[in-house]
């Protein structure tokens, strides 16, 4: 029953917070650069505005095109519900493993690329073939970076990685250091942040997450907007629950030591935030062919990771 | 009883395939198909329920056709239900297809007789229990498919295709009679049964895994034996290449099961990682081949080498894990590999169906002149969305299902002993990961550029739903698709006696988890619920949906795309298939086809038009090919000049031969 409650929590939970991530992380790279910037409730309010607007449709926009939206979002939204964010023993976290959440977010990516297809405008185009292009080396590097901590706990379920992960057979391990930066390395590369992409920007030949979206409008993209920031929240979840899961609640656990695990969940979330704020500020934007050579990067990080977990269970 | 019925129905078929020679009039087609439909469903039941119902074990029966000191022997175990199973389903759906796409079949005589003769021939390479049968048959399937491939012969290419796929058949065929040489050794017992008595030397037996490797993945597609595959698959005619890809490419696969699992004996480790690396390869390789294509149905053929190495992966685990006595792992192993068989039989021919309507639709095979087609033919767009999904190992579908069990697999792989294991399996996971990210990108192209967008040609156009004969028949496996994914557990357990047959052991029964979930080894491990996931998906979808239209807003205005100010009218403008993949081929390309760029840009002031040319080398085609090419017709050449000599030379030839032999007889007393 308090699984269930927890289960029910959480899937709201997210829906809620993630909206504030993205304003937070706008907010301190205002700051870093010494803006201003806007209150870190905008992303909601632009959310609201935009599910009340009508939707603005191409003419040749087909049934892809409008229902690629909700499906976008209801998998990431679920996706991100099964990551245990400040606890574990979530009645649905059996229902899929690390490796299928890395695949939920697959098919996500598949129904957003179509979209951007299906009005044939160039822009369309050139985000959907250079996001699968980047996701085509991303998937591979997570994957390896999924086996990494799998091959460690016995397990690919990520309560299991957690717990596993705060007991004290744990020590540090090279191996899990390089899945770390590689994990690190996807999230920046799937979430379109600099220097891979920049959320923020509309120079026509750079962009790609962008690109793909720019025919959307009102509620449509209200919900792609909520996907984006779901996902940002589901790779800071992730990098929290497997790498940091210190203070996670576990089923059975009293109120308080939820309400704590709660707590240290937003403080998790802060500091991932600010992490990302301070990186994104601090690097210039690579061109879309470097991408390969960054994502590579992270592929081989994977692959050496799993190797050396092949050849010694204490690398 | 399970098998006579079964034979009955390879009888029928024969039978009914003179019947299109002996009728003229236009009733052939819809006949020829229907009894094909007919006899592949009972077929297909008869299969099903000795795969479900029947008590474990195999049927024998001894037939006195054949050479006479031997008969033919056949037999129906778990391991050859399952696979009826799929050739069966196969067979049914292409029937059922071409009852509405034969009707666009201009000779339809170069095709009908040949259809029942190619699936009796593939249901008896699976039922055969003695070497003879099964070659016979492996051959009989070899020919029927190859005059199916010639149907069309006149089409540029197509003759090329028909004598490359002779020429690797023979091949792979003799391989394979040599292989079942070794195996019956100098006693000559051809049964299966006094093969399996027979016990073999550890050399012997692997000469036996190289030879059944090379027999077996000439037929499947592995590379580098793969060239032949995608020209011949899509030259025959939509249906027929359904049927060679996603099912005749699955009875070569049961040839190397039945041979090296069943027939040889104990493997040895290396065994499996020899499989291993051919499967890792032939899935990068066909996958990345399939990016650079532009033909639709040739990208579909590239693909099935890509699931034929996925498969090869599953096999050589399978191997692995069974030469170092790790029977639940080989059995997890051995179940990735035969559900994938079932899934990629599945999907693959929705999606040769999907290719032919609209092939059937606009004429046309090519991306580059498609576009659109989701307006015109919505229900095949659909269709085509679902195999796509399907095959790009994404959740909820089936394809997922049998990746993952692979991945889990892989990951139970580090209790291997072996050094190269431990060194090649982590490899190999990653060129799975690799090839299922990039096998996405690729139906993202396909779909994309075929059914998206805007119409490229006048044909993409004016294109038409296809008839409904063709729409049932992808229906059919468009719920399959979702429900082998959502419910896989009931596939597991209906392939655990075939898995059994196999490596000794399947499975724990997976329908009593409860909630449909999956556990292949134990719940902490891992555990999937594609149904929950699927559930949960769908409910979040509809919600989100219905309450953003009932309380925030639900209107629509339609106006011309928006493209950053700068729409251009003109379809030409649109990302075509070659730009979508240019990405890929930059990161890719140079390394594995040693792709070249050419540009040619006009000076300013010419207004001639500016030209790229792209070129791409086959390098396994460059590397093994063309010099088996050069030295075959240096050769050639060579002998040919004796055809050309006067009658002294021939005569002086007819002495010398003779003396030679003279001479030979002489030291050799």
């Amino acid at each position: 029953m308090v699984d269930a409650l927890v289960q029910l929590g959480q899937l709201l939970l997210v829906l809620l917070i993630a909206p504030l991530l993205t304003g937070y992380v706008r907010k301190i790279k205002a700051h870093l650069v010494r803006r201003r910037g806007p209150r870190v409730i905008q992303p909601y309010r632009d959310l609201l505005k935009l599910l009340r607007k009508e939707v603005v449709l191409a003419e040749n926009a087909s049934w892809v095109f409008r229902v690629a939206p909700y499906i976008i979002f209801a998998t990431t939204w679920i996706a991100v519900a099964l990551v245990p964010t400040f606890a574990t023993g979530l009645v649905l976290s059996g229902a899929a493993d690390f490796i299928a959440i890395v695949a939920l977010l697959g098919s996500a990516r598949f129904m957003l690329a179509l979209a951007g297809l299906d009005v044939g405008t160039s822009f369309g185009g050139i985000g959907s073939s250079r996001e699968m292009m980047i996701a085509s080396l991303a998937e591979p590097a997570l994957l390896m970076v999924v086996f990494t901590v799998s091959l460690l706990a016995g397990s690919t379920q990520l309560s299991s990685v957690a717990s596993f992960i705060q007991g004290p057979e744990v020590g540090l391990r090279v191996s899990l250091a390089m899945a770390l930066v590689g994990l690190v390395m996807v999230a920046i590369a799937e979430n379109a942040r600099i220097p891979v992409d920049n959320p923020a920007t509309h120079l026509e030949l750079t962009m790609v997450h962008e690109a793909m979206i720019l025919e959307y409008s009102g509620r449509h993209l209200a919900v792609i907007e909520a996907a984006a920031s779901l996902k940002l929240l589901l790779y800071l979840s992730v990098i929290a629950c497997v790498f940091a899961p210190w203070g996670i609640a576990v089923a059975g656990d009293s109120l308080e030591n939820y309400a704590i695990s709660l707590l240290l969940y937003g403080l998790k979330l802060a500091a991932g935030g600010f992490l990302l704020a301070v990186f994104e500020t601090a690097i210039a934007k690579m061109r879309v062919f470097r991408v390969p050579d960054f994502l590579g990067a992270a592929l081989m990080l994977g692959l050496l990771a799993t190797l050396l977990l092949f050849v010694s269970r204490n690398a | 009883m399970a098998l006579e019925v079964l034979l009955w129905c390879v009888a029928a078929h024969l039978a009914s395939a003179p019947v299109a020679l002996v009728e003229r009039s236009k009733k052939a087609t819809p006949f020829t198909y229907a009894a094909a439909l007919g006899i592949s469903a009972i077929a297909l039941g008869t299969a099903i329920w000795s795969l479900l119902a029947a008590p474990v074990g195999a049927q024998t029966l001894h037939l006195p056709i054949g050479l006479p000191w031997l008969g033919a022997c056949v037999r129906l175990d778990p391991l050859a239900a399952a696979f009826l199973v799929v050739v069966n389903l196969g067979s049914a759906a292409a029937s059922l297809y071409g009852l509405g796409y034969g009707r666009h079949e201009k000779e339809p005589r170069r095709v009908l007789p040949f259809f029942p003769a190619f699936l009796a021939g593939m249901n008896l390479v699976v039922l055969a229990d003695d070497a003879f049968t099964f070659l016979l048959s492996w051959e009989f399937m070899s020919l029927s498919s190859w005059a199916l491939v010639m149907a069309h012969h006149r089409e540029s290419g197509n003759a090329r295709a028909g004598y490359i796929y002779l020429l690797m058949a023979s091949v792979g065929t003799v391989s394979l009679l040599l292989g079942f040489g070794l195996l019956a050794g100098p006693g000559g017992g051809y049964a299966f049964d006094a093969i399996r008595a027979n016990s073999v030397s550890a050399s012997v037996s692997a000469a036996v895994l190289a030879l059944g490797l090379f027999g077996a993945g000439s037929k499947s597609g592995l590379v580098p034996l793969h060239v032949w595959l995608p020209l011949a698959h899509p030259a025959a005619p939509s249906h027929i290449s359904a049927l060679m890809s996603g099912v005749m490419t699955k009875v070569a696969v049961y040839g190397f099961i039945r041979i090296v699992f069943d027939l040889s004996g104990p493997p040895a480790w290396w065994w499996g990682a020899v499989v291993l690396l051919f499967g890792g390869v032939t899935a990068a390789l066909g996958v990345l081949q399939a990016l650079m294509e532009h033909d639709l149905k040739r990208l579909l053929a590239y693909h099935t080498v890509e699931n034929i190495g996925i498969i090869f992966i599953g096999l050589g685990l399978a191997l692995a894990f069974r030469a170092n006595s790790m029977p639940a792992a080989a059995a997890l192993a051995m179940t990735a590999a035969i559900f994938h068989v079932f899934n990629h039989s599945v999907f693959k021919s929705l999606l040769f169906f999907g290719s032919g309507a609209v092939l059937t639709a606009t004429g046309e095979r090519d991306m580059e002149r498609l576009g659109g087609l989701v307006h015109t033919m919505p229900l095949t767009a659909f269709a085509f969305l679902i195999g796509s999904a399907a095959i790009s190992a994404l959740p909820p579908f089936n394809g997922f299902v049998s990746e993952w069990l692979t991945f889990q697999a892989i990951l139970l792989s580090p209790q291997l002993p072996q050094w190269i294991l431990k060194f090649l399996t982590p490899a190999v996971g990653a060129l799975l990961a690799l090839s299922a990210a990039l096998a996405a990108t690729c139906f993202v192209k396909a779909f994309g550029m075929s059914f998206l967008g805007r119409p490229r040609s006048r044909a993409a156009l004016d294109a038409h739903e296809t008839d409904a004969f063709s729409l049932t028949a992808m229906a059919v496996f468009v719920i399959l698709c979702l429900a082998a994914g959502i419910l896989p557990g009931y596939v597991i357990d209906a392939l655990g006696p075939a898995v059994q047959a196999a490596v000794g052991t399947q499975l724990p029964p997976q329908t009593g988890m409860g909630w449909f979930t999956i556990v292949p080894i134990a719940e902490v491990r891992s555990s999937y619920n594609g149904f929950v996931l699927f559930i949960l998906v769908a409910l979040a979808s509809v919600l989100a949906a219905y309450i953003i239209h009932r309380w925030a807003s639900h209107a629509v205005r339609r106006s011309a795309p928006w493209d950053c100010g700068y729409p251009d009218p003109s379809p030409a403008t649109q990302y075509t298939a070659g730009s979508f993949a240019q990405p890929i081929r930059r990161v890719f390309g140079s390394v594995v086809f040693r792709a070249r760029e050419e540009i040619h840009i006009p000076a300013p002031g010419d207004t001639g038009p500016a030209r790229m040319r792209v070129d791409l080398r086959d390098l396994v085609w460059d590397a093994l090919y063309a010099p088996i090419d050069r030295i075959v017709s240096v050769t050639a050449d060579g002998l040919n000049r004796f055809q050309f000599m006067t009658i002294r030379g021939y005569l002086t030839l007819v002495a010398a031969a003779l003396v030679t032999l003279l001479v030979i007889l002489a030291i050799w007393h």
